[in-house]
């Protein structure tokens, strides 16, 4: 029983819920099982031990319980409860959870403990959905791979020699490990779509303003946005719809009524709409373009499904992305290095004293508290957007980067001109070994340069699996992108393309993801 | 040449606020002159034509009336606190001494 319940979907759940087939207690139990016998432990620091996918980094056992207590009494004296009421999720460790420990991943939020919950997080809550716990993440959301998490990575459920992406890796292998049926992401690179990508699952990264930043730990203002992953086309809809809507407390929040993104999911129907393939994300695997051959294939039978499904196939050219990726890494450091700024040792956070200063100044503190908190990847951008951002510098870098910007922008406009969704693979390669980048911090970052464009230009971003690469047998993902406001299409698409897939391989890909190696003791 | 030099890394580090080793110091400098080299294709893109974007989406401020509401308490506020004292952040010193 319990085997078969963390297989099911969210909306599979949910139904069974409403039916009284099952209790919320049952299934919230057989997650918590499930990531027990799973996840791996941790040290007194939270640091990862030992094998295990190590998905979380805080698990709320005894509050997940007794919510879904409290939801099946509610459903037991007849109350009438939102969709998903009962369904159990898990948190990205970068939104705010009154009473539960928040970390980004960093070790300079070690013990923080949010007085506030994030807006995404009271909508969950008043959703009645069942929070699991928080998920591991790159620090401060800056990586593609949860390496660069202070508390040890997270491995990828379909080899655990292999990152599972970032920076939303926690989110993504709770996933594919059956650990959770929906997850919350926040992405600003591709830190939703990536990780989908390489661990066969689904996320989608909403027009930008869609879903509420309150309570999100900002990374790059200008780009981060909060969005649902799920297993299927239609779970990420129905978490998106509880996800999304104006905010009063956002100033960037959209005021537009949130696109009917179920529906779209359920309409089953893509006859004459125009699939864009953009030319310069379809790299040339012979020419080595960064693209794996085998992901190369597998987006190109995507797109044959689609026009199977009676869409038809449009190439456009977006010249300005091949620089996209450049002025992407101006862009963030700059922003982050202002948005860091607040980690100063005084109100909250990590306060180390300098060794051997007997009556340090705040700056003092201030300098070693950062300095023992932060990893290499935050420090490392930090510098950059200080150096992007100083005097001298900034017309070359920050200024130019800004009108890239613009450009990319224009790009996407000529494009959706022409094509009602734009599709390319999601990231160039499938996952790759733990430890293989670490060193080498412009081929990481290069893992983002075919999600980025969409956020420079603010657009909505689905990544939806499209089988295996045969090189390897890890997940391939296919990225779908929208005209901004029009999230709704990546749902019409991607349950389109998701369908006509699954009639392929027989069922769903995650069918095919080997058990994951027991924990052993 | 090298787009940053490791006295400008130190620099940066210092306005930055981050305590950085000599060791450090001389990885990053490498790296980060290896990601300036990377993104300054940058500035062959665009002409003096093209303005420059900072946000995605068109902005307006917003602002909500200026009414008295609750708010968090101070023993929420202060509980995060590395060192707080008489319902207030103790922080270090922050003069030089003289």
């Amino acid at each position: 029983m319990a085997e078969e319940l963390i297989r099911r979907t969210a909306a599979e759940l949910a139904g069974a819920l409403t039916r009284r087939e099952v209790s919320s207690v049952e299934v919230t139990r057989a997650h918590l099982d499930r990531i027990a016998a799973v996840d791996g432990t941790r040290d007194a620091d939270g640091v990862a031990t030992g094998p295990g996918v190590h998905a979380f980094l805080h698990v709320s056992a005894e509050s997940a319980l007794a919510e879904a207590a409290f939801v099946d009494a509610a459903r037991a004296a007849g109350e009438t409860l939102p969709p998903l009421a009962g369904v159990p999720i898990a948190v990205k460790d970068v939104m705010t959870t009154r009473g539960v420990p928040t970390t980004c991943g960093s070790r300079i939020l070690t013990g923080w403990v949010p007085p506030y919950d994030a807006t995404v997080v009271r909508k969950l809550k008043e959703s009645r959905l069942v929070l699991l716990g928080k998920t591991n993440m790159d620090e401060f959301a800056m990586g593609s791979s949860t390496e660069h998490s202070a508390y040890g990575p997270t491995r990828n459920p379909w080899d655990p020699t292999r990152i599972p992406g970032g920076s939303g890796g926690g989110s993504a292998a709770a996933l594919a490990a059956f650990e959770a049926p929906l997850a919350t992401g926040t992405d600003t690179g591709g830190s939703i779509r990536q990780p989908a990508s390489v661990t066969g699952t689904v996320g989608v990264k909403p027009t930008y303003g869609a879903v509420s930043r309150y309570g999100l730990v900002a990374l790059a203002s200008s780009l981060d946005q909060a969005g649902p992953c799920a297993r299927t086309v239609l779970d990420t809809a129905l978490l998106h719809a509880v996800m999304a809507g104006h905010d009063p407390r956002d100033s960037t929040s959209l005021s537009d009524p949130v696109p009917d993104v179920v529906a779209a999911a359920t309409t089953m129907d893509v006859s004459g709409m125009r699939i864009g393939v953009v030319r310069e994300l379809h790299g040339d695997a012979e020419n080595g373009s960064g693209y794996q051959a085998g992901v190369l294939r597998r987006f190109d039978e995507a797109v044959e499904a689609l026009v199977d499904a009676g869409a038809k196939v449009v190439e456009v050219s977006c010249p300005s992305f091949t620089t996209a990726l450049a002025a992407y890494y101006l862009i963030l450091p700059s922003e982050a290095s202002s948005n860091l700024a607040k980690f100063d040792a005084m109100r909250y956070g990590l306060r180390v004293r300098p060794e051997g200063v007997s009556d340090p100044t705040a700056e003092q503190v201030m300098a070693a508290s950062r300095a023992a908190g932060f990893g290499d990847e935050v420090k490392r951008r930090i510098i950059l957007g200080a150096y992007a951002l100083s005097s001298g510098y900034y017309d070359a870098y920050y200024g130019s980067a800004q009108k890239v910007r613009t450009l990319v922008q224009r790009d996407f406009a000529a494009a959706f001109a022409e094509a009602d969704v734009l599709v390319s693979p999601t990231s160039p390669t499938t996952a790759f070994p733990l430890g293989a980048k670490l060193d080498d911090p412009l081929s990481m970052y290069l893992q983002d340069v075919a999600t980025i464009p969409a956020n420079l230009a603010g657009v909505p971003g689905m990544s939806l699996p499209a089988g295996l690469a045969d090189e390897d047998g890890l997940p391939v993902g296919v990225q779908i992108l929208a005209p901004a406001r029009a999230d709704d299409r990546l749902y019409r698409v991607g349950a389109v393309l998701e369908a006509a897939l699954r009639g392929r391989w027989g069922g769903p890909l995650l069918d095919r993801i080997p058990e994951f190696p027991p924990l052993g003791g | 040449m090298s787009a940053i030099s490791r006295e400008e890394v130190a620099h940066l580090a210092s306005l930055s606020r981050i305590d950085l080793g000599p060791a450090e110091l001389d990885t990053l400098a490498g790296q980060l002159d290896v990601i300036l080299g990377a993104v300054a294709a940058v500035q062959q893109v665009a002409g003096d034509d093209v303005p420059a974007t900072s946000h995605p989406m068109p902005l307006t401020n917003v602002t909500r009336s200026d009414t008295p509401r609750p708010s968090l308490g101070s023993a929420a506020v202060l509980a995060g606190a590395p060192e707080a004292e008489q319902g207030r952040f103790r922080v270090p010193r922050i003069l030089e001494e003289d």
